[in-house]
Parts: structure tokens; C-alpha cells; sequence
């Protein structure tokens, strides 16, 4: 673990397929490390599948994937499973095991990871709650949860093992406006009191652009543009342009492709 | 342009092998990997009982009362065509290797698929659909061995046992109605079943044909779950094929394992 | 302290189960210690064995004492050739026994009864019984009833 490396994941050259159709082809990302970074771009670009292409749950056709000084896909599935522990992750829906209580959900990873006695997690996780303003819902079960809190608490599961990256998949997605400012306040406060490189996975442009130090924009299997949000706003490129404006209509076009539309109704069948 | 041309139809044929094939393989390593192997896991046994449970004890009721009507109409069947050759006294012959050969394991079977298999389906498809299983990944646990594993092995264990209680239930309710309904004379009811059922031929015979389809419906209930699409959609489907898949694997399994055993072959 | 009734049902359905198994073992199948597992080989030809059977039961004095494993044709002399499997408690029967195929019931299953001999010698593993009286035919009774009764009406 290079601590000099001021990137704490590196994407080079990579490419991933599935099936015939290509996802990514020859993306290089770099994540500095202490910040947060904004992978953005429209749905159906394979947003999530770059989170797990850095989170190695899935495998690419090409290229490396460096994270903290280890290249990913040279590595073991039972590496895999122990580098997993570095790592953090928010899925969209909050992913709790809704068999297990709130308590029984964030104590899950310290339970699995380490020996700790039973008062000692109980503390750690009263603390992590704490952190996510949830202390008071230890005893409910997930379904009890709306969806706000429910990301909350997969939150404070995510930090239980205290990773070095956390990784959040559409954290905004669906959620009223104060769940999403408490997220927002969330993702930045975690970030800098507990030293993470957090990467945010996103297409709510307000919400990522609020809180992010760096923006990578990706579509068409590419990085389409890189910098942060005041550089992105006044950049050029009209796809990035479409993307941060909002036009339904550019270089993503509004109509699927097709035929000729007159063809179509008049012409031969 | 709609209709396809013989090549294209060709074509399709082929990939549906391909398919069929592919799917195949993923089960067989699927079930390897969560069968063998380093588990890490140190609250294992827990995790078997609390399957145990939601698998084997609320099979039970289930069980039990398909058990007992399906012995009550043995018996009631079996009189009446017994009565016929003036040997109503092999009513319980009959309810009991009825039972024991066939039934007990077959309905048991189906109806396993259709309680305890389609429940884990939906149960592990829904942890899917909801990334449970990817969080768990992230955590550092394998699901193979945290989610899979245990609900096989508590599919393998509970079903054997549901039969043979599908079995003594149903013999206890076919002898319900030969003795004290129609009025068999006990005696010979019992006796008559004793001699004729043997341990190894029927008893032991049942109980592997319970232990085979018990092995591949808990399979294919779990594979499906693992395997499909993370939608409600997927999920509804995956549900329906464990209950078709797996009541036509114990049906066909059971004529292969019926001519290997008692067909004198 | 969920987890310690889900765990006392768990433990009671395991022990219904094997009770079930034990009750299917015991009181279904009437099984016994000293069962079928110590067994000799005697041999047995009949002109006709029509109707017997594989695992069918062989008795003496109407009590079970093994089962045919093996029914096969005799080249040299036409006959059909039964194999069966004797319990060894049952040691002491004289080499001049009688083998014959009986029928249980008007319409039952075919068994074969053994009736003692008087001779000291006694029968051993691989031995042969050579006094034999075959299956019952129906058709055949029914021929000598008919043919009977014609003579009588000639007379």
C-alpha cells in the first residue's frame, strides 16, 4: 500500500463486455483519495457496473483495476473476499438483511470480521448509528424503515468495519427532499471526519454537484468529460452540455434509432 | 419477415441447447462451491437450525394432512376393490407398500416443491433483487456459503424425514378407516402388513427415492432463487419453473429409481 | 430468546422424524433382530413352477423360514430351477424333504412349503431338494375334471 499515491483507485485501459455488446472500452479513471468523486452520466451507461468492476464483483475483459496498490482481477476470489474489507458500499435500495434487525444488520460485518466481545460491538454499533442520527431505531426491523432511514442504516453498516473507500450506488435516488439533504450532509460529513475516499455513483446533478470535488462523466462505453462541477458547467463539449443542462433533445438524440418515420407509415410493408 | 427461415430455426434450436447446457454446468459448479470448500463461518450450526425451521417445520401441517387424507382414501379405495375378492384383510398390505414405495416419497416430493422449494426461491430471488447478496459479497461473506449452503443442507435432511411422517401418518390414517370404519379386523390388518412389507425392500427403498428427490428439488428450488433475473418479474418466474422443474424431476426420477428397484431389472 | 423455541422446534421435528422412521422400521415391516442376514442356498427343481415368483416366501409348517432369490430354466433336464435362501437357525432339515408349490388363498400368491423327511441325513448349503411337487395348474384340473366326467357319461 503505496500511502504516497494520491490515487486510491486506478482504472486503466479498461474494458468490459457482456455478451457482445461492450460496456466500457479503454476507460481510465483515477480516484484521489480523500475526496469525493462524482462518476456521473444518463441511465443504462453502466454507472453500477463500474462499481463493481472497482469493487471486483465483477471481472473485466481488459485492462487493471489498482486499488490501494493491488491490481483487482490478479487476485484470488479468497483475496478478494479479505481486500473486500477496505471497502464500503450503499447499494440503491439499502440492501439490508431483512431477516436481522437494525442492531443485528450493522453489527453483522463486525460479527463475521473480527472477535470482538458482544459489549464492545454493542458500543461500536450504537456509535455508528449515532453517526447516522438513527440511534433510537436500534431495535426495529427493517420493513419498519422508510426508505430514507433504511439507506441510513446500511450507511452505518457500510462504515462498521471503518473502510478506507465508500462507495454509494444512487444514494438520491427516490428520496424526499430532506432524506436526500440529510444523505447529502451525510456522505460529505463521513468523508472528511473519517478520512474516506468516497466515490458517488449518481445522475442527480444538483445533489452530486453540491458535494463532489471531482466529476468523472461516462456514456458510450467512455469517459465523455472530467473536472469539477464549475469546470463541468462551463465546459464545451455538448454532450457534457446535454448532460449538466437538462436538453431532451442533442447528441443523445430524443427518438430511439428507427426507420424513416414516413417510410414507415406509407411505405411497402 | 416475421415468418424465420429453416437456418434461423436451426440456429434457435442450437442455442437453446447451448443455453440448456450452460445452465447446467453453472448449477453443478454452483452446487460444488456451495457444498465444499472453506466456510469461515463459525454461527454455521445456527444457521442450519433457523433453516431447518422455515424449510422443515412449516412443512409440517402441510404434510401431516395430505399424509392422513391420502391414507383415509388408500384405505377406502383399497376396501372397496378388496372387498370384491372377499380379502379386505390386505387393506393394510396395501395402504402401507402403497405408501411406502410410491406415495410417501412422490407426494412428499411434489409437495415440497411446492411449499418449502417455491418459498425459497422467492426468498433468495428476493435477496437478490435487493442486492442482499451483492452487499454480502461487499462485506466480505460468501453467500454461497452464508445464504446457499445451509438451506441445501436443510432441504436434504428435512424432506427424507417429512416422508417417512407423510408415511406413518397416512398408514395411521388408512388403518383409521379400515379398522374402526369399515371394520377390518385389527388383528389381521396389522399382521398382514408386517408380513408383507420388508425392511429393505420397502422401508429402506423408500427412503432413498425420499433422500434423491429431496437432493434435487432443494437443488433446483435454490438455483433458480441464485440464478435469477433481480427483478419481480424474474423472481415470478424463476418461482414457477422450481415448482415445474422440480414436480417433474421427482415424477420422472421416481419411474428411473421405481424400474432400477422393483423392476427386476 | 426467539431463537430458543425455533431451536426446540427444529429439535422436535428431527425427533418426529426418526420416531417415524423407527415406526416404519419396527411396527410396519415387523423387523427383527435376527433377520434374513444369516442365510444357506438350497436348490429345487420343479416340472412346472408356474406362477412363482422372486421373493416369494418359503414356509415349513406354515411359519416363514426364507425366500426364493432365483428362478431359472435347467437345460439339460427341462425342469425350472429355484434358488432359495433359508435362514440358518433352520439347520436341521433331512436331505429327503419335500419341496412343493402351494397357493395362498384360492387366488393368492404362490409360496413353497417344505415338509420333513425322515432321512438322518441333513440338507446343506448348496444342496438340492429332489422330492418335489409342482404348481397347482388350474387349466390342467379343470382338463382332468371335464375328461372325468366324459368318461363316466361313456360308460
Amino acid at each position: 500500500m503505496s500511502a504516497e499515491n494520491a490515487y486510491a483507485v486506478e482504472l486503466k485501459g479498461l474494458t468490459f463486455k457482456r455478451g457482445v455488446r461492450t460496456i466500457f472500452e479503454n476507460v481510465d479513471i483515477r480516484i484521489p483519495r480523500g475526496k469525493v468523486t462524482g462518476i456521473m452520466g444518463p441511465s443504462g451507461c453502466g454507472k453500477t457496473t463500474l462499481l463493481r468492476l472497482i469493487a471486483a464483483q465483477l471481472r473485466p475483459q481488459g485492462g487493471e483495476v489498482w486499488v490501494n496498490g493491488q491490481n483487482l482481477p490478479s487476485l484470488s476470489r479468497a483475496e478478494l473476499f479479505d481486500m473486500r474489507k477496505q471497502f464500503g458500499v450503499l447499494f440503491q435500495s439499502g440492501a439490508l438483511f431483512t431477516d436481522l434487525d437494525v442492531f443485528e444488520n450493522v453489527a453483522f460485518p463486525l460479527r463475521v470480521h473480527t472477535k470482538l466481545s458482544d459489549e464492545m460491538i454493542r458500543d461500536i454499533v450504537l456509535m455508528k448509528l449515532q453517526a447516522v442520527g438513527l440511534r433510537g431505531a436500534v431495535e426495529l426491523m427493517p420493513d419498519e424503515l422508510s426508505g430514507g432511514m433504511k439507506r441510513r442504516v446500511a450507511l452505518a453498516r457500510a462504515i462498521a468495519l471503518d473502510p478506507q473507500i465508500l462507495m454509494y450506488d444512487e444514494p438520491f435516488v427516490g428520496q424526499d427532499p430532506i432524506a436526500m439533504g440529510v444523505l447529502v450532509r451525510l456522505i460529505r460529513l463521513l468523508n472528511d471526519a473519517l478520512g474516506l475516499t468516497s466515490i458517488v455513483v449518481s445522475h442527480d446533478l444538483a445533489e452530486t454537484a453540491s458535494i463532489a470535488d471531482y466529476i468523472y462523466v461516462v456514456g458510450d462505453g467512455q469517459v465523455l468529460g472530467q473536472g469539477t462541477p464549475a469546470e463541468l458547467k462551463n465546459s464545451d463539449n455538448p454532450r457534457i452540455q446535454q448532460f449538466m443542462k437538462g436538453i431532451p433533445d442533442g447528441p443523445v438524440p430524443f427518438h430511439y434509432p428507427a426507420p424513416d418515420y414516413l417510410d414507415d407509415l406509407l411505405g411497402v410493408r | 419477415m416475421r415468418r424465420k427461415s429453416l437456418v434461423e430455426r436451426v440456429r434457435l434450436l442450437g442455442r437453446a441447447g447451448i443455453d440448456v447446457v450452460q445452465a447446467m454446468g453453472r448449477s453443478t459448479l454452483f452446487l460444488l462451491s456451495s457444498l465444499f470448500g472453506r466456510s469461515g463461518l463459525r454461527n454455521g450450526s445456527q444457521l442450519l437450525i433457523r433453516q431447518l425451521y422455515s424449510v422443515g417445520v412449516l412443512s409440517l401441517p402441510i404434510i401431516v394432512v395430505a399424509g392422513l387424507f391420502i391414507g383415509m382414501v388408500l384405505a377406502l379405495q383399497g376396501y372397496n376393490i378388496l372387498t370384491s375378492y372377499g380379502s379386505e384383510q390386505a387393506v393394510g398390505q396395501m395402504v402401507a407398500l402403497t405408501l411406502l414405495r410410491e406415495l410417501g416419497p412422490v407426494v412428499t416430493g411434489l409437495l415440497f416443491a411446492g411449499r418449502a422449494g417455491s418459498a425459497l426461491t422467492a426468498e433468495i430471488g428476493n435477496m437478490k433483487s435487493t442486492e442482499q447478496l451483492s452487499s454480502l459479497e461487499m462485506i466480505g461473506v460468501d453467500p454461497l456459503k452464508y445464504i446457499i449452503a445451509p438451506r441445501l443442507w436443510a432441504g436434504f435432511i428435512s424432506m427424507p424425514l417429512l416422508a417417512a411422517i407423510f408415511s406413518v401418518v397416512g398408514i395411521w390414517g388408512g388403518a383409521m378407516v379400515a379398522v374402526d370404519w369399515l371394520g377390518v379386523y385389527e388383528g389381521s390388518f396389522w399382521s398382514n402388513m408386517q408380513n408383507s412389507v420388508q425392511f429393505t425392500e420397502d422401508v429402506l427403498n423408500g427412503v432413498v427415492k425420499s433422500m434423491v428427490f429431496a437432493f434435487v428439488v432443494t437443488w433446483i428450488a435454490v438455483f433458480q432463487g441464485y440464478d435469477c433475473e433481480p427483478t419481480s418479474e424474474g423472481i415470478s418466474r424463476a418461482t414457477t419453473k422450481t415448482v415445474v422443474y422440480g414436480s417433474l424431476a421427482v415424477l420422472g426420477l421416481d419411474f428411473i429409481l421405481t424400474a432400477l428397484m422393483f423392476g427386476d431389472l | 430468546m426467539q431463537s430458543r423455541s425455533l431451536e426446540i422446534g427444529v429439535g422436535l421435528f428431527l425427533l418426529a422424524g426418526l420416531l417415524a422412521l423407527l415406526l416404519l422400521a419396527l411396527r410396519v415391516s415387523g423387523l427383527s433382530a435376527a433377520s434374513s442376514s444369516d442365510t444357506y442356498r438350497l436348490y429345487a427343481n420343479f416340472d412346472n413352477i408356474a406362477g412363482l415368483t422372486v421373493r416369494a416366501k418359503v414356509t415349513m409348517a406354515g411359519v416363514t423360514i426364507g425366500k426364493v432369490t432365483a428362478i431359472d430354466l435347467d437345460r439339460d433336464s427341462y425342469t425350472g430351477r429355484v434358488t432359495m435362501e433359508v435362514e440358518k437357525r433352520v439347520d436341521n432339515l433331512p436331505a429327503d424333504s419335500t419341496a412343493s408349490i402351494l397357493t395362498a388363498g384360492l387366488l393368492g400368491e404362490k409360496y413353497i412349503g417344505i415338509s420333513v423327511g425322515g432321512e438322518e441325513d441333513l440338507l446343506k448349503d448348496g444342496n438340492t431338494i429332489h422330492d418335489t411337487q409342482s404348481s397347482l395348474v388350474l387349466e390342467d384340473l379343470i382338463g382332468k375334471f371335464l375328461m372325468n366326467s366324459v368318461n363316466k357319461e361313456s360308460k
